[in-house]
This record gives structure tokens, C-alpha cells and sequence, in this order.
């Protein structure tokens, strides 16, 4: 029925099918709507955060979700600044998740947020000095980038691009990207590293605060090497996730290793580099303020030295080295499990960065605050996964995302 | 505007609590809420969704008796003032510009109007002074005309915290004005909390001024942001460089080593 769509020389599930997966996704995604509209209508009561938790499930959601879209504006420069060509061949799809996963940001931002209404005060009344307006000013302007280097590929939609205006604004588009990928690197370069700025500026929270270069923590160079880092693997992974549901390989696997490679050196750079600050936070800063590193990890049910472990060797460490070994690219089990566990490892030091700060006790006389969040949280922050899998799903149906499908998985 | 600001005496209004006069009793909260429309719920059993401005700390030494020793610790917002003026832990990270640090008082500003609730404050504040409206202030029936007139109520949505009374400073300014005086007296602003304390324990003032007795408690070293010179003052968490202006008094070491974190090797800093 819907064949007029779909792209020449591609073969696609039958309508029906299509339709039944998209109803069942469709289904979460009402969920997380009807439990945005409760928070919307009734507020962050809604929530089980408190007067101890005021940032707590969303905005790690939000620092995720941007760290794991780092892949599309590392790859963007990987392709367009420094010349690496093959990657035209997973760059659509490296977008189409950076879009997905930007906007998932600015949705979950609209509901964290006590007065929606009022959300635009951000810019009108915008504080320099504060790291949020930074990140709110570089996220809306790279979302724009985001989106521009997103409707070229809608323009490739067989039907619009038999008219005339459409093909050229296409074409013209890809003509000028390299300005625009520019662009959202330079743009991305800042939002990253705001958003750990965010965490490092706290000098009144010991366990996020960081010394600083010039205005800026060591919070804000990590989180752009990590975003950097591990979110071309957020990439891989995602691919590697849509070939196994469409059963067809999408991407050549020269492709995939050559991203593989570099996102491993730039891992086992960051996480040399984050194992350093954190040797440097837990010898100095936390001791100058009167606090010994145990102090962070210790008398709570959740924290331990296990998530510094975990994130440093686990997810740091291990899946670095496989990735930087031409053994370890190419056996197909270690390069998933690598790129897993680097997705995993990003997320998890956001987690840190946002839920541990606000746990740990400064006071002498207080005590750690564990929090579990409500399901109004668990689905508004699941809603956004909804929505990502459902832009997927159209996007791979009727657009030309992966130009190698064709000569990889040719129709009888 | 600016020369008008030029021509406006600088004021650093403070507060010192002694800790061995405080009660523990309360009247200090029930003043505070009551001057500032402050709202309350039904269910008041969560503490950490409880709207308090100043809320009362009960704290122990530890020992078993006969060497068990009880404190009570009042805790206003600290009006941080920063590593230089003005850099205060919430009012650096605003991204609207919601709060601001007054140079010609040295209070931290809340601006409800302009909060849009993103509560970037309250992970920024270690003293857990900022509150945030979970829901819209509901008051028992008939309440509502027993409100302050002179503070605003605030909405669902967005955060709030001790002000200093700052509308008893422009009433004090304002009355100041009608009598035709260029300043204002010491017992012309007063906060709630300090007239409603039966000990007599909060002394509220002014440290630019020499003769308040704010000042004469806690001899504060200008030269260093204000630090305590008083024998038994101190500041919560002053490694921490917030520079608070809120001090502490207090004849017993445990509660002050209470003040801020020590390393295990470390002897008492700070206070003297």
C-alpha cells in the first residue's frame, strides 16, 4: 500500500507488520504522554523528588541522551572537517539519533522544568555567568543545526524528491553541510562541556565541584571527550541493533571499525584523562575542603567504590582497549560488548555527576538522601525512547538513511 | 539609576546565633512562616517536602550519659556572599537571573516572578536553604486574610527561601524616609526570627557598622570576607568559601568541629 514511499531497491516489511510494531511502541508513547500531561497539569508534585533531590531522574536523562547524540556531532566532524569519507555511509544515521536524542533533551527540559510557560525567560533574561544558559543557548541553536541536516534526507523521500524544488533544496543543502557540521561541532564543543560545567561550578557540592582552567572545570573538557568518545559507540550500537531487528547488514563493517577506532582512542584518552581528575579531585580538592575521598563512597545503601569501579575499569578501561585493538574491532561479539559498555559507561558517569552530588551530605550533622523516582518519572524519561524508536522506524521505512543497503542486501 | 546607587549607603546585614542560648523551641520557625506567607501542608511528615525558611537542627554530641549533650541549630539562608562579593553558590548558577545578590545589603534576592523552576539553586545550595512549591500554597479557610500584605505569595513551580525579612528593610527605608533621616537605626529592621526568640539567641544587624552588636559578637575580618575573629564564632562549611554572613556562637568545641568537615588528623579550623 504504501510501496510509492518506500526508496527503489529496498526491501521493506509489509505494511500490516509495520503498522502492528508501530501501534505497540505507539502504546508506550502514550504512556509517557499521559504521565507528561499529569506533570504538566499537576506539576513536579507528580515526581518524588524533594527539597534534597531538585535535579534528579530527567536531568540525568537529559545529560545522557545529549552524550549519546555526541555521535552525531563527532562524526559530522570526522566526515566534513577532517576528510574521513567512508563515514558518509552511517553519517544519515548518526544524525537521525543526535536529532532524535536532542529533541528527547529539549522535551524532557519542557517537563523538568516548575513553570513551562516561562521557559523562555532562559534567554530573555539569560544570567552569562551561569552554565544553563550556556547549554540552554548552544542546545536550541545546535537543535536547529540538527534539524537542518535532517531535512535533506526527508527531501530524499522518493515522492518529494520528484519535485523539482525539493531535489534542488536537497542537493544544495548537502552542498553546504560542511558549513553547518562545523557549526554544530563548534556549537557542541560548548553545550558538552557546559553541561559539565554544570556539576563542576558546585563549589558548594565537594563531590561535583572541580579546580578549574580559566573559567572552566575539568567537568567541562571531560564530558565533551566523553560525549565525544562514546557516542559514535551509541551509534554503532544503535546500528548494529537496527541490522539484527531488520535482519539485513546496513552498514559495512570497514565503516563501522574505522568509527570503532577512533572512538576507542578517544575513550582511552578521556578515561586516562577523567582517572587523572579523579586521582587529582580525591587527593586535593575533596581534602582541601575537609573531606576524604571515602567520605563519597561510604554509609549509604547504593554508593560504593563498586560505580567508581565500574566506570573507570568496566566501562572505561576495558572496552577502550578492545577498541583500539584491530582483534578486538573485528570479532563481532567483543565490538558490541565494547561499544555496550561505553554507552554504558557514559551514562553512568552522568548519573554520578547528577544523582551522587546531590546524595552525598556536606553538612557534618546531615545525612545521605537516596531517592527512587515515580512512575510519572520512569515514564516521561521512557517516553522519549518511544518516540526515538517510532522516528526510527519511519525514517528507515521511507527514507534513504543507509546509502550501502542496496549494493549490501541486493533485491532479486 | 546607577548614581542614585552611588549615593546608597552600603549595608552588610548579618545574623549570629548563639547555640548555647537557642531552646530548640520553634518560635523562630512559627515567626518566620507566619511574616512570610510561608505555606504549609496538611500532611507535614516529609520534612524534605516541607516549605520551611528556617528550620531548627537538633544535634548530639554522640556520648552516652552523663556525657550526652544536646544543640539546636537554626538555619536561615546563609545569604552567601562567595569568593568575592556576589558570587554566591545560587546566584552564580541562575540561569534567568531569578536571584540576585543585593550589593547595598548583602542579601540574596529571590525573584518569583522570574523563577522558572529549573531548581539549578538548590543543587547548588550545600545548606539546603532553597525550597521549591511542589504544589500551589492551599491555607485553612479564612487564613488567607491573616497573610502578610507586604510579601508576596508564591505560586507551584518555583523556588523560594529566606529573604532576611527584606521587606522589613524597604518598610524601615520607607519610614526612615518619612521622617526625614538618611539612615536607618539598628532596631529599625529587625528580622522576625530574631524578635520572636525567647533566649534572646538570634542578633540580627548591620557589619559595616561598628556599634551593632552583631558586629561586636563576631568581630568579622573584612580582609577575609568576613571570616570570625570572636573567640567561639564560626560560619557552616567556611572551607567550603561560601562566606556566609549567617554566624554561629558557641562555648562548646563539639559544636563547633559541628560547623564543617575535618579530616581525621585534622585539628579544628575556622573558629578560635
Amino acid at each position: 500500500m504504501d510501496t510509492a514511499l518506500i526508496p527503489d531497491g529496498v526491501k521493506r516489511c509489509p505494511l500490516p507488520k509495520f503498522a502492528i510494531g508501530l501501534t505497540l511502541v505507539g502504546l508506550v508513547l502514550a504512556w509517557g504522554v499521559y504521565a507528561m500531561l499529569l506533570c504538566w497539569i499537576k506539576g513536579l508534585n507528580q515526581t518524588n523528588m524533594n527539597n534534597a533531590y531538585g535535579f534528579a531522574l530527567w536531568i540525568w536523562a537529559d545529560l545522557a541522551v545529549i552524550a549519546l547524540g555526541g555521535g552525531a556531532f563527532f562524526t559530522g566532524f570526522l566526515k566534513y572537517i577532517v576528510g574521513k569519507d567512508e563515514l558518509k555511509n552511517i553519517i544519515n544515521y548518526a544524525v537521525l539519533i543526535g536529532f532524535i536524542c536532542y529533541s528527547s533533551a529539549l522535551l524532557i527540559l519542557a517537563i523538568d522544568i516548575g513553570q513551562p510557560l516561562r521557559g523562555w525567560f532562559i534567554f530573555w533574561h539569560a544570567n552569562v555567568h551561569s552554565m544553563l544558559t550556556e547549554v540552554a543557548f548552544c542546545l536550541s541553536c545546535y537543535f536547529g543545526v540538527l534539524t537542518i541536516e535532517y531535512i535533506p534526507l526527508i527531501l530524499e523521500n522518493k515522492q518529494i524528491d520528484k519535485v523539482p524544488f525539493f531535489h534542488n533544496l536537497s542537493h544544495n543543502m548537502h552542498e553546504i553541510m560542511a558549513i553547518f557540521a562545523a557549526t554544530g561541532a563548534f556549537l557542541s564543543f560548548f553545550h558538552q562541556g557546559s553541561l559539565g560545567g554544570v556539576a563542576g561550578v558546585l563549589f558548594g557540592r565537594p563531590f561535583g565541584y572541580r579546580e578549574h582552567i580559566l573559567i572552566w572545570p575539568y567537568t567541562f573538557f571531560l564530558f565533551t571527550w566523553s560525549a565525544a568518545a562514546c557516542g559514535p559507540c551509541f551509534t554503532i550500537c544503535i546500528t548494529k541493533l537496527t541490522e539484527k531487528i531488520s535482519g539485513k547488514k546496513l552498514v559495512r563493517d570497514n565503516v563501522i571499525e574505522l568509527l570503532a577506532k577512533i572512538s576507542g582512542w578517544m575513550l582511552l584518552t578521556y578515561i586516562i584523562a577523567k582517572s587523572v581528575d579523579t586521582w587529582y579531585w580525591a587527593t586535593h580538592t575533596a581534602p582541601e575542603m575537609g573531606l576524604h575521598v571515602s567520605h563519597f563512597y561510604s554509609n549509604n545503601a547504593l554508593y560504593g567504590y563498586w560505580i567508581l569501579f565500574t566506570e573507570l575499569v568496566v566501562c572505561g578501561f576495558v572496552p577502550a582497549i578492545i577498541l583500539v585493538t584491530n582483534g578486538g574491532r573485528k570479532n563481532k561479539f567483543t565490538l558490541i560488548s565494547a561499544v555496550i559498555l561505553a554507552a554504558v559507561g557514559v551514562c553512568l558517569n552522568r548519573w554520578v555527576m547528577v544523582l551522587q552530588v546531590l546524595a552525598v551530605p556536606v553538612l557534618p550533622f546531615e545525612s545521605w538522601e537516596l531517592y527512587m523516582p515515580s512512575w510519572q518519572e520512569v515514564a516521561t524519561t521512557i517516553l522519549p525512547v518511544a518516540y526515538g524508536i517510532i522516528l526510527i522506524m519511519i525514517s528507515y521505512r521511507y527514507l534513504p538513511i543507509f546509502p550501502q543497503e542496496k549494493e549490501l542486501n541486493p533485491v532479486e | 539609576m546607577k548614581q542614585a546607587q552611588n549615593h546608597t549607603k552600603n549595608y552588610l546585614y548579618a545574623m549570629a546565633i548563639d547555640l548555647d542560648k537557642c531552646t530548640g523551641c520553634g518560635a523562630c520557625m512559627v515567626a518566620c512562616m507566619s511574616e512570610n506567607n510561608v505555606p504549609f501542608r496538611r500532611d507535614e511528615t516529609d520534612q524534605l517536602l516541607s516549605m520551611k525558611w528556617l528550620r531548627v537542627y537538633k544535634l548530639t554530641n554522640g556520648k552516652a550519659y552523663p556525657d550526652h549533650d544536646v544543640c539546636y541549630l537554626p538555619r536561615p539562608c546563609m545569604q552567601c556572599a562567595g569568593q568575592h562579593e556576589g558570587h554566591s553558590p545560587c546566584v552564580s548558577v541562575c540561569p534567568a537571573t531569578a536571584t540576585d545578590y543585593d550589593q547595598n545589603t548583602g542579601i540574596v534576592s529571590q525573584i518569583y516572578t522570574r523563577c522558572f523552576g529549573c531548581r539549578y539553586c538548590m543543587a547548588a545550595c550545600p545548606y539546603h536553604v532553597r525550597l521549591f512549591n511542589w504544589w500551589d500554597p492551599v491555607w485553612p479557610e479564612g487564613m488567607e486574610k491573616m497573610l502578610n500584605p507586604k510579601v508576596s505569595v508564591r505560586m507551584r513551580g518555583v523556588v523560594e527561601k529566606c529573604s532576611f525579612c527584606f521587606h522589613r528593610f524597604q518598610q524601615a527605608k520607607d519610614r526612615a524616609y518619612a521622617k526625614g533621616k538618611r539612615d536607618i537605626d539598628e532596631q529599625d529592621y529587625q528580622t522576625s526570627c530574631t524578635q520572636a526568640c525567647p533566649a534572646g539567641a538570634i542578633t540580627f544587624g548591620d557589619l559595616n557598622n561598628p556599634s551593632h552588636a552583631v558586629t561586636q559578637l563576631v568581630k568579622p575580618d573584612h580582609k577575609h570576607h568576613g571570616r570570625p575573629q570572636a573567640p567561639h564564632a564560626f560560619r557552616l562549611l567556611e572551607r567550603l568559601g561560601t562566606n556566609a554572613k549567617v554566624y554561629y556562637l558557641s562555648s562548646r568545641e563539639w559544636v563547633r568541629k559541628m560547623g564543617d568537615n575535618y579530616l581525621k588528623n585534622e585539628k579544628q579550623a575556622g573558629s578560635h
